[in-house]
């Protein structure tokens, strides 16, 4: 186990280390693709982006399976760069003002910002209207940024011993995972297609080709999901270390219950604990590959994650491994629903 | 004679079908069909497709009327105690809950247990101050099913769908109420179709679905549409009712009249061709507006593939959404038989009729 | 001696309260349940009459001496709905009657008059309002029975209506609509047919309680009894707390025990009273449990003012949800609230009259 973990461990620091707006995905593509290729039969990366490996191919009792988790993160977009080098933004996929306070970001240039805000009246919320990104440029002639370029938050990873902290868990801790499961599948009656999707924040844009061009007989998203286990937070039995979510929905799907049963078996016949997800925000890949084509069985393995959309969102170490084994298990036996 | 459709239309609303668990309804409407049709068969997404073969050479143009089977309704977000938080499949109208008969679908044990349930307000002092006035947040009700905690601990998980309890009554002039009207008051319209059409000649292929997630999105119909992929489509849903509070809308007095859409999911030449057949057979039929689209299976159909023709119908229905819908029977009939006589006199080359001008 | 009083929820039993509890009887309109006593009450028709305001009044004499005469009361009205305005289509508008919360009515199914005409409360649909709308309660006077296209056939305004539920099972509990205070005439009705010897029993099936006890003002002056006693239902208000608080205002809670009341709105119960049936549930080993002093009332706020001054307390089998479409109650709570107050009854004699202070 302890060898397992600090592998998986690595893997996710890598990922949650490197930077990949929605959009801007291509460093992060490269550096899991670097890291699955001895692992798999064929990768390649499609039209929008998304990148597919194949691994198995199938046989008796076997189906085709998309396994999605994306790739892409929460991140910000300069809008204008003014007279003094200011930059203002707009945000790609669900950014509140509230965490950039404060801030800092990283350009895929490589260029540091911090954030900073306007005065506020009495009683004004903070918004996004407000803000603006200070890369010590001190005039818009000096600026290494401009209209158009990409940032995403700033922060190291932070390993506090059960629970991992850093940007970007949303979903690089289900990256991780998908990685992780992918290398451990050694025989399997079916034919894995493991897409490391784009574009999932500013509306699973990735998962909706790739679930075209797979498709997949079956499907599973594995993706962070909120909890409820923070002093006054939203009401939600989810809570972090108490095992692998199974989705039963969130407000972008209802998972098929024939994909949330075989899920719970498995984690039953192994013995994992696991946690029955109702999310009432948000939405997963899941959504886009139910409704490919003529429809498809979907569902979505959960890793329960604290402070989403934050820069700092906290998963728990033990959570993603019993993940790791729960996806695992279910690619690697023949699939009856 | 003909197919008593009453007592059809109540066994289906005595069952539950939340979005994504149609199970049980498909389980009610699947018998029917199969004696009306040559073949029937469940999609990928659970909607039932029913085949009747047409009397045309082959290849046979087709014809798919979607109703869908699927009923809003609660899930389960948490257990506290013996008490269960929910949240709902579906559009609820929160107002409506306090006090509503549900049925909790639990599932933590070996078997599914169907367990009576009532939806309940906590007391003011128990609420933050949002729940202390007026109609209280969902987040704020509870189930109780009358169990005690360990029982409740057994039998429920996270997850479990609820459904409406209330049972089918008939009201009086030939009205009856029940959850889940909409939309299986269409179902049964398409039911006394495909009754209709088995006693009469038609050369074109029918395909009645009873399409599941509608009420969740329309991907029941999207899935199916894509794969019958007929050359076009009746698309039949519930419209509003003149009624207590009925708003400033285009509403349609019940029993008086079915109606069929006009707006950017119908196509022109179908709305006029279903016109002409009512003015045939003096069936009334109102024109219901819906520039903008309908929010019914309509559009999800529309945009299968490279795109179906489609027709929309409605029945009136008072209290939309809520478990005491109203519906007069004879409207149900009326949409049903409209649908017999437009398909039994499509030619086959009717398809050359519909087109853009 | 007699043999120890041990009542059991059969059949028998479901059968009377399911009759009892699905009867339309709003507060002044209580005849359904009036014949229900009568006929339950066959045994004691020569001593039975149905006063001025439509109490039912049923005397019981003992055999003993210095027998003391104990009114015990409990009401046989609902609260409801009245039709007041026909609006065409089967459409009728109505006030409330008692203390329905407006919240309650939305989208149920109810039945009116005495044939129960089934009837809906319908909405706007969902689709139709706006955010505003739905943040808003909505008013009685914005909402309407239909009965049907057919409806004014049917029924006629001034018809009462209540919520159309029927009783069940779900478990340890029952739930019905009117078990406030269906409960109190089911017990009453036992209490008679197994009538203690050592006291007269004076029963009261009173009605428009849900009024202000009104029945129970005449009821007593008629009986004239020594002490009195009211079985009602109260509420069992033992929810989780939003945010995990203890929930320290719970009235009474489910699988307590009878509710003995300390003080109401309407009565301080008298000491003496309380202490008689505290002791006697500890004796035979009932569980029970203090109502919360606080607000609300019972017919003892009406039987102790009757005349010169009547001692008297109230007993209530604690339920959830009281003035909805339906209430919850453990069957425990209530065959231990019957089983208590046969006992407590059953060792009464006048030496309870000996003023003490109050401790």
């Amino acid at each position: 186990m302890a060898t397992k973990n600090h592998e998986l461990l690595n893997v996710l620091q890598m990922l949650v280390e490197t930077p990949g707006p929605s959009g801007s995905e291509h460093l992060i593509r490269s550096k899991i693709e670097a890291e699955i290729r001895d692992h798999v039969d064929e990768v390649y990366t499609d039209a929008l982006g998304n990148l597919i490996a194949k691994k198995g191919s199938k046989k008796e009792g076997g189906r085709r399976v998309m396994v999605s988790s994306h790739v892409d993160e929460i991140g910000l977009m300069v809008t204008h760069v003014d007279e003094n080098g200011f930059a203002r933004f707009i945000t790609i996929g669900g950014v509140s003002p509230l965490t950039c306070l404060g801030g800092r970001v990283l350009f895929m240039n490589g260029t540091q910002g911090v954030i900073g805000m306007e005065r506020l009246e009495a009683n004004e919320q903070p918004s996004l209207a407000k803000l603006f990104i200070d890369t010590g440029a001190t005039s818009k002639e000096d600026s290494k940024i401009g209209v158009g370029d990409v940032a995403g938050f700033e922060r190291p990873f932070m390993n506090m011993g059960k629970r991992l902290v850093a940007k970007s868990m949303d979903d690089r801790a289900a990256v991780a995972v998908a990685i992780q499961a992918l290398k451990a599948v050694e025989s399997t009656p079916n034919e894995i297609f493991f897409v490391f999707s784009v574009q999932e924040e500013v509306g699973l844009r990735g998962a909706i080709t790739a679930a075209y061009g797979v498709d997949p007989e079956v499907g599973i998203a594995v993706d962070v999901t909120r909890t409820g286990d923070t002093p006054k937070g939203v009401k939600m039995e989810v809570a972090l270390g108490k095992g692998p979510a199974i989705k039963v929905r969130d407000s972008s799907f209802i998972a098929d219950p024939r994909v949330v049963n075989w899920m719970v078996e498995e984690a039953k016949a192994q013995g994992l604990p696991y946690q029955m997800e109702v999310l009432e925000a948000g939405g997963t890949d899941g959504a886009a590959i139910q409704r490919t084509r003529a429809g498809v069985p979907a569902g979505c393995l959960s890793i329960p994650c604290r402070y989403i959309h934050s820069p700092s969102e906290m998963v728990d170490v033990d959570d993603l491994q019993q993940s790791v084994s729960l996806l695992t298990g279910l690619l690697s036996k023949s699939i009856e629903i | 004679m003909n197919f008593d459709i009453l007592p059809f239309l109540k066994s289906m609303l005595s069952v539950a079908g939340l979005s994504g668990y149609e199970a049980p309804i498909r389980d009610v409407i699947t018998p029917v069909w199969q004696e009306l049709s040559d073949k029937t068969w469940v999609s990928s997404h659970g909607s039932l497709h029913a085949m009747r073969y047409g009397e045309g050479a082959e290849p046979r143009p087709k014809v798919m009327i979607a109703a869908h089977m699927d009923a809003i309704g609660l899930m389960v977000t948490g257990i506290e105690k013996e008490f269960l938080r929910l949240t709902q499949v579906g559009g609820v109208d929160p107002r409506i809950l306090p006090g509503q008969m549900v049925i909790v679908h639990g599932t933590n044990s070996s078997e599914t247990v169907e367990l009576p349930g009532m939806v309940v307000m906590p007391p003011a002092h128990l609420l933050p101050k949002d729940g202390q006035k007026g109609p209280l947040p969902q987040k704020y009700l509870l189930v109780d099913v009358g169990l005690r905690e360990s029982e409740v601990e057994k039998l429920v998980r996270v997850g479990d769908v609820i459904s409406f309890a209330t049972e089918p009554r008939e009201l009086s002039g030939g009205t009856l109420s029940g959850h889940t009207l909409d939309n299986r008051a269409s179902v049964a319209a398409a039911t006394v179709a495909l009754d209709l059409l088995s006693r009469r000649k038609h050369l074109w292929d029918v395909i009645a679905v009873a399409s599941s997630q509608e009420e969740v999105g329309g991907y029941g119909a999207k899935g199916s549409a894509f794969d019958v992929m007929p050359d076009f489509a009746i698309v039949i849903d519930v419209t509003f009712a003149k009624g207590p509070g009925g708003g400033d809308t285009v509403l349609f007095d019940m029993g008086k009249t079915i109606t069929s859409t006009w707006g950017s999911c119908d196509h022109p030449a179908l709305y006029d061709a279903m016109q002409a057949t009512a003015d045939e057979y003096e069936i009334p039929l109102a024109r219901d507006f819906a520039p903008s689209g309908s929010g019914t299976d309509a559009y999800d159909v529309q945009i299968a593939q490279a795109g179906i023709p489609v027709v929309e119908l409605g029945i009136p229905l008072r209290y939309m959404h809520t478990p005491v819908e109203v519906v007069s029977i004879k409207d149900v009939k009326r949409a049903g038989r409209l649908m017999a006589e437009f398909i039994s006199n499509l030619p086959l080359d009717f398809m050359n009729t519909v087109r853009w001008e | 001696m007699t043999e120890k009083f041990s009542p059991e929820f059969g059949q028998a039993e479901l059968d009377l309260l399911s009759r009892l509890s699905n009867a339309l009887a709003v507060s002044g309109d209580e005849q359904e349940v009036r014949e229900i006593v009568y006929e339950q009450l066959q045994d004691f028709k020569d001593s039975m009459h149905t006063d001025a305001m439509g109490n039912v009044l049923v005397r019981h004499e003992g055999s003993g001496p210095n027998r003391l005469k104990v009114m015990v009361a409990a009401h046989m009205d609902e609260v409801g709905m009245m039709l007041t305005k026909e609006d065409g289509d089967g459409l009728f508008e109505f006030v409330v009657v008692g203390g329905v919360d407006p919240r309650q009515l939305v989208g149920k199914p109810v039945m009116v008059g005495r044939d129960h005409i089934p009837g809906v409360i319908g909405t706007k649909a969902i689709h139709l309002t706006t955010k505003e709308e739905r943040e808003q309660a909505l008013k009685v006077n914005a909402l309407r029975i239909d009965v049907g296209l057919g409806g004014s056939k049917l029924v006629e305004i001034g018809d009462r209506a209540t919520f159309s539920t029927t009783l069940q099972v779900l478990g340890p509990s029952l739930r019905g609509k009117a078990l406030d205070d269906r409960l109190g005439v089911f017990n009453l009705i036992q209490l008679l047919k197994n009538a203690p010897e050592n006291i007269d029993l004076l029963a009261a099936f009173t009605v428009q309680e849900e009024l202000g006890l009104r029945g129970a003002i005449t009821a007593a002056y008629q009986l004239n009894p020594d002490i009195g006693i009211a079985m009602d239902s109260t509420p069992a208000n033992d929810l989780p707390h939003f945010d995990g608080e203890e929930n320290t205002t719970h009235n009474t809670k489910l699988d307590g025990g009878p509710a003995i009341y300390l003080m109401d709105g309407a009565t301080i119960g008298d000491r003496r009273l309380v202490k008689w049936l505290t002791e006697t549930a500890d004796a035979e080993g009932i569980p029970w449990q203090y109502r919360q002093p606080g607000r609300g009332g019972t017919d003892a706020g009406a039987i102790h003012k009757t005349r010169a001054g009547v001692p008297s307390v109230s007993v209530s089998v604690p339920q959830r949800y009281l003035h909805s479409p339906a209430g919850l109650v453990r069957i425990d709570d209530e065959l231990n609230t019957l089983k208590l107050m046969h006992a407590a009854l059953s060792r009464l004699d006048k030496s309870i009259l000996i003023p003490q202070e109050n401790k």
